[in-house]
């Protein structure tokens, strides 16, 4: 298992805090900032798990979810969802399109590591 | 309308008027039928009716009808010609 | 002895009075004094003309031949009157709205304004009330017959004829001089009425007193009379219950029936309300009139020898007694009694021959234009004296013809039973608003034939006109067609045998052919109009305007009623339709007034025919149609109110479908702004709180890293801050609850300040400006409108794609509007985007900004409460707004 993670998100304040934990903790940051072409950015960088915005311009955290799910070499990745829509039905609407794990903003960096062990797994 | 208690009065006195109206209608059957009543009396060979006592009766209830037919039409409204009215409106408080 | 000479000074003396009251009555009502002249007593008393010679007269020889049977006479209009709340009251009613003239127009106007019927009614009434006329002669020739034989100064009999021709003249003159004063028969005659008023007086009078001298001056008081009556040949009550019966309705027939009763009780009514002591003041007098009668029959079958003539016992019982004053009085009640009959019946009649026959066959002889030739007034009045000295001058040949030999009261009732024939379609008429017009015919047609066979006839005695062949054996020999003896009704009484089976006849008649025939629009209008009078006495009718020339309609109404009182009821009808001037709009309302006006004076169906002639034929419209058929207009407005209801529900409904689906939306709204607010807080958020843990949890940061940090929450926080800024301002600005600070300034200023607070021109984004056009002056909030201005340099300096961003800034005033353009070089707003761009947390493209999306939202609300508007200006090469703001100061906030 390597120790790659592709972070798609639009906001670079985040981006910068989410690659300056993850960098520390010793993996391997890619990053991504629109929905268009974030398919292709999965198969550039061919990462082991991706953190995923739900608020995406372009396209939304759904639809490029529902679309790895649909590929056949990413379709059993894990990807972690972070969004800053606290509301249930958002919730819903993430598991549906099959998220390994969902977190709301704002997080705390342990929280964020922890997933991402717990995602890349054993 | 006027007055708290005015509406029961009122009401009251409708009532009366349709009455009133009611004899009114009445009263010429009322007449015919006594006028009628003189015809029953077929007397008998030895004592035939008299005219006399016919004439008495039928002169007192001439009368009568009059007397009636004046009380009657005094105390009917001027107004009160719409028969279809359902709610006869209060002429004088 | 009285002497005959006496009677005749007494008598023209009389005459005299009878003149003068008349004219003095006359001249009162013309002053405008006629308070006194028409109370509800006068009015009682001239329906006494009910009570003619037959009755001052007649009525004892009635009574000495068939004892209390002369009272059905009176008892039948005696339940008429007590019942007046039934008919009397409808027909006054209808009498005064519709203006009717005669029974013959009543008839006529109630079944489509028919003329044909109305001269049918007319030639019956004609027919019906010459032997009556002829009877009042008789009494009067007859009653100075018997005074002659009495007076033993003179031998000379006075000629019998010469008498009634003499009486007739007087009475055509009297007649003619105050009956035809106004054509207008709602002008009342108010002579006539207050003469025979007093006339009314004096028989009542001369009755009561010869009963109670007859009663206490021959008799010896109230018990000795009675004991006299027993003793008498009509001591018993052997009165047949068919007669009884039989001839109280036909007396209350008549009563309703008879063309004088009608004069009296509706053409000269003045106000219904008198018909409220008419109720029991006429039963009353006829009471009094017949209160006498069976005891001075009594005492003159007792005193006076059998070959005198009963019919004369009032005059011959106080002569026997020497009464010689008492006798003239006696005497002038019967005069009296015959006189006011015959002028109300020739006045009756004569309105009804001049109307219905005369003015008719007139209008027809001139070519049927009422306008062209000579004035209709003079020849309608013209018709009228003819007419009444026509009817007298009938009256007296009949008295000459017949011979005066039949009693008086078989007379009376073959009349009686004449008229009655009118009551089905009378009564009919008021009541049933089915009966037709070829119902009333056919009925009046039935009676009148039978009548006409099996008692008018027959009453002038056998072989005079009837041969007695066919009353022995019926007509062409059929016994079932025996006059006295119809259908096998064989053994009846005469008069009553006639009166069933004529008003049986007559009844079935009109209503079958009513049933099977199918009224005229005019009918329907005319019936729903009568029947439910008291519903709508001022029902609107069978008249459309548009084509008559209002002026013939005046120059025709000139010659009706004359030239002043026509120029009033026009000039006022216009005034009504707020014209001024005397020529209204043949309004169908005004048609409608006008021909009530006209049958006033010349009867509803020559009126009629008059106006439809000016107006060109053109009857009844389609509008007329609809309100005849009242139940389908009721029912259509039933309907209509259905299916407004329905309506209503169905807007109801939509307005509620309507709120719930901005309900619905408005929750959706809310649902995403909240979601969006909640987005565009959380992120800087998380941005902070990452940040403070990386500073608090990380030991080796460098310096520069923890200053860059520091400086990234600085950042974020400053956009929460202004976030909320903008969150409280859009809400501030959306409630309303706005104050405008109004100041004056230049907007070359305020771009100055907006350019300033933006950061001024750099290489970022180089403003353009014209400040040539920026000299203009404003008065409103200076602080908002630069906060737009703001907002939009801003806008184009996030958002203007262009390699060399570049804003240009010009401001023009429009005709009291200022227009501020901000025009960039980008690439512009998409058009699909252009409608979305004012609304909150819109952000287009994917470009990165540090807007929440709040920006032309709160633009837009701004120039609201200022009274302005902000708007996207498409094709301008780049992203382009336009300001626009009234520069008067009528801004919309408080």
């Amino acid at each position: 298992m390597g120790n790659t993670v592709l972070l798609i998100e639009d906001e670079p304040n985040i981006i910068e805090a989410i690659s300056f934990i993850l960098a520390r903790d010793g993996w391997q940051v890619k990053t991504h900032s629109n929905g268009h072409d974030a398919i292709r950015a999965v198969r550039e960088h061919d990462p082991d798990l991706i953190i995923l915005d739900v608020m995406l311009p372009g396209k939304s955290g759904y639809e490029i979810l529902e679309q790895i799910r649909a590929d056949p070499d990413y379709g059993e990745i894990s990807v972690l969802m972070l969004t800053a829509r606290g509301q249930v039905k958002d919730r819903e609407m993430a598991e549906r399109a099959g998220v390994s794990r969902y977190m709301t903003k704002p997080f705390s960096n342990a929280d964020v590591l922890h997933a991402v062990r717990a995602l890349a797994g054993p | 309308m006027s007055g708290e208690a005015g509406p029961v009065f009122l009401q009251r006195r409708t009532y009366r008027r349709r009455r009133l109206k009611d004899a009114a209608r009445l009263l010429p059957f009322l007449g015919a039928i006594l006028f009628s009543v003189p015809l029953l009396w077929q007397g008998t060979p030895e004592a035939p009716t008299r005219t006399s006592s016919v004439m008495l009766y039928l002169f007192v209830v001439w009368a009568g009808l009059a007397g009636l037919s004046a009380v009657i039409s005094r105390h009917l409204d001027d107004d009160q010609d719409d028969d279809t009215h359902q709610g006869d409106p209060p002429e004088r408080p | 002895m009285a002497t005959l000479n006496l009677l005749v000074v007494v008598c023209i003396l009389y005459v005299a009075l009878l003149f003068a009251v008349a004219f003095a009555a006359d001249r009162a009502a013309r002053a405008g004094r006629i308070t006194w002249l028409r109370s509800p007593i006068v009015y009682t008393l001239s329906l006494s003309i009910y009570c003619t010679a037959w009755t001052f007269y007649g009525a004892v020889g009635f009574a000495a031949r068939s004892g209390l049977e002369y009272l059905t006479i009176y008892l039948g209009p005696t339940l008429v009157m007590i019942g007046w709340w039934w008919t009397l009251r409808k027909m006054v009613r209808i009498g005064r709205s519709q203006r009717i003239t005669s029974i013959a127009d009543m008839i006529s106007s109630r079944y489509g304004k028919s003329n044909l019927l109305a001269v049918f009614v007319t030639l019956l009434a004609v027919i019906g009330t010459t032997p009556y006329i002829a009877l009042q002669l008789q009494s009067v020739t007859l009653s100075v017959a018997t005074f002659a034989r009495n007076d033993l100064t003179t031998t000379v009999v006075p000629d019998r004829d010469s008498t009634a021709l003499l009486v007739a003249v007087g009475l055509t003159l009297f007649t003619i001089l105050f009956g035809t004063r106004n054509l207008d028969a709602n002008e009342r005659h108010h002579g006539v009425v207050m003469a025979i008023a007093l006339e009314a007086v004096v028989k009542l009078f001369a009755l009561l007193a010869v009963g109670a001298f007859v009663v206490w001056g021959m008799s010896d008081g109230i018990s000795a009379t009675l004991a006299r009556i027993d003793a008498s040949e009509i001591a018993e009550w052997r009165v047949p219950g068919s007669r009884w019966v039989g001839l109280t309705m036909l007396a209350a027939a008549a009563f309703l029936c008879l063309p004088r009763m009608f004069q009296v009780m509706v053409v000269e009514n003045e106000d219904e309300r008198h018909l409220r002591t008419a109720s029991w003041a006429f039963p009353a007098y006829v009471m009094l009139m017949s209160l006498f009668v069976v005891p001075i029959a009594a005492v003159g079958l007792d005193l006076l020898p059998s070959a005198a003539n009963p019919d004369m016992f009032v005059l011959t019982l106080p002569l026997l007694a020497g009464q010689d004053g008492l006798a003239i009085l006696s005497f002038l009640g019967g005069f009296s009694s015959a006189t006011s009959m015959v002028i109300v019946a020739a006045i009756a009649l004569s309105t009804m021959v001049s109307n219905h026959i005369v003015m008719p066959i007139w209008l027809y002889a001139t070519g049927g234009s009422a306008m062209v030739s000579g004035d209709v007034r003079s020849v309608a009045l013209r018709a009228r004296r003819l007419s009444i000295a026509g009817v007298v001058v009938l009256g007296y040949l009949y008295f000459r013809v017949s011979g005066g030999g039949t009693a008086l009261a078989a007379i009376g009732l073959v009349s009686f039973a004449g008229v009655a024939q009118f009551l089905p379609a009378l009564m009919g008429g008021l009541f049933w608003r089915g009966a037709t017009r070829a119902g009333a015919l056919a009925g009046l047609l039935a009676g009148f034939v039978i009548w006409l066979y099996c008692l008018f006839l027959p009453s002038f005695g056998p072989s005079v006109v009837l041969p007695q062949t066919v009353l022995d054996h019926g007509l062409f020999g059929f016994s079932w067609l025996r006059p006295q003896a119809l259908f096998g009704a064989a053994g009846m009484d005469g008069v009553v045998h006639a009166v069933m089976w004529s008003m049986l006849l007559n009844t079935a008649a009109f209503i079958i052919v009513s049933l099977l025939s199918f009224p005229r629009p005019i009918e329907r209008l005319q019936g729903a109009q009568f029947v439910n009078v008291f519903q709508h006495s001022g029902t609107r009718g069978s008249w459309t305007g548009g084509l008559a020339q209002s002026e013939d309609l005046l120059i025709m109404s000139q010659r009706i009623i004359g030239a002043r009182d026509a120029q009033a009821f026009f000039s006022a009808a216009a005034r009504r339709q707020g014209i001024g001037g005397y020529l209204p709009e043949p309004s169908p309302d005004f048609l409608q007034d006008l021909e009530r006006e006209l049958s006033g004076s010349v009867g509803a169906a020559t009126a009629h025919a008059m106006v439809s002639q000016i107006m060109g034929g053109a009857t009844v419209s389609v509008e007329d149609l609809m309100a005849v058929a009242d139940e389908t207009a009721q029912i259509m407005e039933y309907s209509n109110r259905l299916e407004a209801k329905s309506e209503e529900q169905a807007r109801t409904a939509r307005q509620l479908r309507e709120a719930n689906q901005k309900l619905t939306q408005l929750s959706v709204q809310k649902d995403a702004f909240l979601s969006q607010v909640s987005h565009e807080l959380r992120t800087p958020m998380t941005s902070i709180r990452a940040f403070s843990e990386i500073l608090r949890d990380t030991e080796e940061l460098s310096a520069s890293d923890q200053a860059k940090y520091a400086s990234i929450i600085h950042d974020e926080t400053v956009r929460l801050t202004r976030l909320l800024d903008d969150l409280l301002m859009l809400s501030v600005l959306e409630s309303g609850q706005v104050t405008l600070n109004n100041q004056h300034g230049s907007l070359s200023a305020m771009l100055d300040r907006a350019v300033a607070a933006t950061g001024g021109t750099t290489e970022a984004l180089r403003i353009h400006r014209d400040r040539s056009t920026e000299d203009i002056h404003l008065h409103t909030d200076l602080d908002r409108l630069a906060q737009v201005f703001i907002n939009l340099i801003t806008n184009a300096r996030k958002y203007c794609d262009a390699q060399e961003p570049e804003l240009s800034i010009s401001a023009k005033n429009d005709n009291g509007i200022l227009i501020v353009d901000f025009i960039d070089n980008g690439s512009g707003i998409a058009m699909d985007h252009q409608d979305v761009i004012f609304e909150k947390f819109s952000r287009v493209g994917d470009l990165k900004a540090s807007g929440a999306g709040l920006g032309l939202a709160i633009c837009r609300e701004i120039m609201a409460r200022l009274g302005g508007t902000i708007t996207y200006l498409p094709g301008q090469g780049g992203a382009a707004f336009r300001v626009s703001l009234p520069l008067e100061a009528r801004l919309a906030a408080q």
